[in-house]
């Protein structure tokens, strides 16, 4: 808690500076990155859904086996379906490039899918915007895809997740509760259930985004701990400093 | 042989001190250099902004060391070092905080000096260093900032070179001279590296050993802006001197404790400083086809950059940025007055002092906002109250009226 | 000032208080700026263990695969070249592998190997690291007019039997290194970790 409290005194110093941005308006996701299972869990999902054509191009397996707690072997037969080494980094299972004749995510999407290391650090409040942006896919027939997304309008990503999800549908913007000020996020209705609940879904989407702001910074899982004992240190110096200080310039005083 | 100096010393350090004044210069530098024995905490900021120094030189040699000054690798290499590199994340925070609190330092320290007329006679050359130390620091900052090379890299990298582009009829072919391209490209990047690892940081020395040099020549100045050398004991030492060592080597230990763990504290828990520090755009690779959708400098920046958009015309913007910096090299000149610190001085320079400070901060402020047209007003209104704060410095320093100052010092704590 | 209650034996204790807690403090801080010397993960992704296929190696022939960046012999050696290994003890250094380093320890019998036949060792040679070349041909050569096979290095003439043994008279010091390995059924030489241990 107490790693909240400097950037909320620049926040009220600053006022509505920092919130500004104008962006969407992000729900609240709650991921944790020192919940190891939720990792787990979000490691899972991504490897299953996301994988084959988002790349982690920073991020080594190996790495990921140490930080999460699984075995190389969990992580080489569970994880990597690419073929790649323990100690490579993550590529898209699925060829990225047009070129060759391999079909890839450029022919299917027109784009390059992009590479997620650090999307969860590139955005404004980045793990937020991937919950929400996981929560807010809607059917659309005018996008190739046929999906579309509040939070990221016209992604050319489809929803990879809809049979977790089911199919929602984006409710028109007049029937909001408009509450003047303050933006309301976007409301769905479910039309299809999915294979999961609400709440199951909502925990999906969740560790994904843990997953992926771990992978953002995986020092974040030690820095706070080593942070802790240096602080400790710091005061006992300035401690002993103090009473140094205090000690000679009595001959001041 | 004729002209050889004795040395107090025997022994190893008694053989070098004959051949190397290094008793001379521990006495003169620290423990016969006679500091007024009345600072308070706003004399910690020098020392500290020497120990970031040294912290930005270490780290940033380490960081030499993994990181590739091109434009294909260098998002990557940093990225790298953040990972893959043992330790190389603390390296990288302990070097990217260390920029902010750098300037931290350095605007509490020249604000100290504005409070306490540190740089009227006779430490005008004192400031004058020091305000050239700020110049080079600003260079430094922003090149060190390309490096990373994501998009706010870029983009101001793009923003700031194109600043030169308003410089009549030259401007272009010197943006296109600076960049080595049409536009931040690779041999920018490598230049700008050289520039921030080789030819900065030894300026950077240089300067800070002129300023020390210089300061040490005439003397520190203190809260009550009385001169300590005017009233000395027999054996010539000033009767409110204290020596620098061991007296404030301890203090300024101190100093450091409580800096340091501050420092720790965002290093370990904030790094990004709630994306004060490092700006979440940066952590996009640059990308020469789209801007960030909002671009601006780091919040040590701000101020200027306020007043660069405050003004609608592109070269006068420069111009009046430019100024904003170049005027506060005048402040030995500009200040009339009598006495030097606040202390002793009149309502109107006390009240130009405090509008001074918060229109400084608020166009900080405003330089991080996207700039609507009030924000454009109040910023031009700022820029306004700070240019006056120097352009009636002469003015009002000299109509003040002014407390008499003690013959010594007095000690507050 | 006031010299005359001046405590010098507190003084001299917090002094040497707030030197060993700033020593320690700084020495703790040296920990991650030499840590950050060593070989980074890209650094130990790319010196991995490497698998060799010897299924097609034949018999008396040399198989060369790298790893970490250096040559590693194998050698299906003939049951005639395992016959010349024990007849030369008493011209080499080391015949009984009793240097630590140069071998693991599953390797320091008379073959220097795991398996009798398969010979796998570190391509360069212990003088000074040039790599030796392999002469499996028992004849009069020029550096040795009784030459049984094995790998003479044409920098300084440092001569080692098919077992990587040094000869008495070679400027190597030891005997050629025989790295980690394991076997992966009988076709894959996995080089860079042994059974149980990496």
């Amino acid at each position: 808690m107490i790693k909240r409290l400097l950037p909320w005194l620049f926040v009220l110093v600053a006022g509505p500076a920092l919130a500004a941005g104008a962006g969407p308006v992000l729900l609240q996701s709650g991921a944790n990155i020192s919940d190891q299972a939720s990792l787990q869990r979000g490691a899972g999902l991504y490897f299953q859904y996301c994988a084959s054509c988002h790349s982690l191009q920073h991020m080594r397996y190996s790495r990921l086996a140490r930080d999460l707690g699984l075995t190389e072997e969990q992580v080489m037969t569970r994880l990597n379906h690419t073929g790649a080494k323990f100690g490579d980094t993550i590529r898209a299972s699925m060829p990225a490039g047009v070129g060759d004749d391999a079909v890839g995510g450029e022919d299917w999407f027109g784009k390059a899918p992009p590479d997620l290391s650090l999307v969860a650090r590139a955005r404004n409040d980045g793990p937020n915007w991937i919950y929400t942006y996981l929560l807010s896919f809607y059917p659309d027939p005018s996008r190739p895809s046929g999906w579309n997304n509040t939070v990221f309008p016209n992604a050319s990503m489809p929803h990879v997740l809809w049979e977790r999800q089911g199919i929602q549908t984006l409710r028109p913007a007049e029937e909001h509760d408009e509450d003047h000020g303050h933006p309301q996020p976007p409301t769905f209705d479910l039309q299809t259930p999915g294979t999961r609940s609400a709440e199951e879904y909502k925990q999906d989407a969740r560790d994904i985004a843990a997953f992926l702001e771990y992978v953002g910074e995986p020092a974040a899982l030690e820095r706070e701990r080593y942070g802790v004992w240096v602080l400790l240190y710091l005061l006992l110096f300035t401690g002993v400093a103090w009473l140094l200080k205090h000690e000679y310039w009595k001959d001041v005083h | 042989m004729a002209g050889e100096r004795t040395s107090t010393m025997t022994g190893i350090l008694g053989w070098f001190d004959q051949r190397l004044p290094v008793m001379d210069f521990w006495n003169k530098h620290l423990a016969q250099y006679y500091a007024p024995k009345n600072f308070n905490v706003w004399y910690y900021f020098g020392s500290l902004a020497l120990l970031v120094l040294v912290n930005q030189i270490v780290t940033g040699i380490w960081l030499t060391m993994h990181y590739k000054p091109s434009a294909a690798e260098a998002f990557a290499s940093v990225e790298y070092i953040m990972r893959d590199v043992e330790w190389g994340w603390l390296i990288r925070y302990m070097h990217s905080t260390g920029a902010s609190f750098f300037f931290i330092c350095v605007y509490l320290h020249m604000f100290r000096g504005l409070m306490y007329g540190s740089c009227q006679k006779p430490r005008e050359l004192v400031w004058v260093i020091g305000m050239l130390i700020f110049l080079a620091l600003m260079a430094e900052a922003f090149l060190g900032y390309v490096l990373p090379w994501g998009q706010m890299s870029f983009w101001g990298a793009q923003v700031i070179v194109s600043l030169f582009g308003a410089i009549p009829y030259v401007g272009e072919g010197l943006v296109q001279w600076i960049q080595g391209d049409y536009l931040p490209s690779d041999a920018t990047i490598n230049r700008f590296f050289a520039l921030h690892v080789v030819a900065l940081p030894i300026a950077l020395l240089g300067l800070v050993v002129l300023h020390l040099g210089a300061l040490h020549e005439v003397g520190s100045n203190n809260p009550d802006g009385v001169e300590i050398k005017k009233k000395k004991d027999a054996k010539g030492v000033p009767l409110d001197g204290i020596p620098f060592h061991p007296y404030y080597t301890v203090k300024d230990l101190f100093g450091v404790g409580v800096f340091l763990t501050l420092f720790a504290f965002v290093i370990f828990f904030e790094p990004t400083f709630g994306d004060l520090f490092l700006e979440y755009d940066n952590f996009a690779p640059a990308d020469p086809m789209v801007t960030p959708e909002h671009i601006k400098p780091v919040w040590y920046f701000t101020p200027y950059y306020a007043m660069l958009r405050a003004i609608p015309d592109k070269l006068s913007g420069v111009i009046v940025m430019g100024a904003a910096v170049m005027i506060l090299f005048l402040v030995p000149w500009l200040d009339r007055s009598p006495v030097k610190s606040i202390r002793y001085r009149g309502m109107l320079t006390k009240i130009a002092l405090a509008l001074f400070s918060v229109a400084f901060v608020t166009l900080g402020w405003l330089g991080m906002q996207a700039g609507s047209d009030t924000q454009k007003l109040v910023a031009q209104i700022c820029t306004v109250i700070y240019f006056l704060y120097f352009l009636l410095m002469p003015v009002y320093t000299r109509m003040d009226a002014v407390k008499p100052v003690p013959e010594r010092v007095t000690m507050h704590d | 000032m006031a010299a005359e209650s001046v405590n010098h034996g507190r003084r001299r204790f917090l002094t040497a208080s707030t030197a060993v807690v700033g020593g320690v403090g700084t020495a703790f801080a040296a920990v991650p700026f030499i840590a950050a010397w060593f070989p980074s993960a890209k650094a130990v992704a790319a010196g991995a263990p490497v698998a060799a296929d010897i299924s097609k190696l034949e018999v008396g022939a040399q198989l060369v695969v790298a790893w970490r960046g250096r040559p590693i012999f194998i050698v299906r050696r003939s049951p005639e070249m395992l016959a010349t290994l024990d007849g030369e003890k008493d011209r080499l250094k080391d015949p009984d592998s009793s240097v630590p380093e140069q071998q693991p320890e599953f390797a320091k019998n008379a073959h220097r190997s795991l398996k009798p036949d398969i010979l796998v060792l570190v391509g360069s040679c212990t003088h000074l690291g040039c790599s030796p070349k392999l002469h499996t041909e028992v004849r009069a050569e020029p550096w040795d007019a009784q030459w049984k096979g094995g790998y003479y290095c044409p920098c300084h003439n440092s001569r080692f039997d098919l077992a990587g043994r040094v000869y008495e008279g070679s400027p190597a010091p030891t005997n050629l290194v025989v790295p980690p390995y394991r076997f992966d059924g009988d076709a894959r030489v996995i080089i860079g970790e042994s059974e149980g241990a990496t």
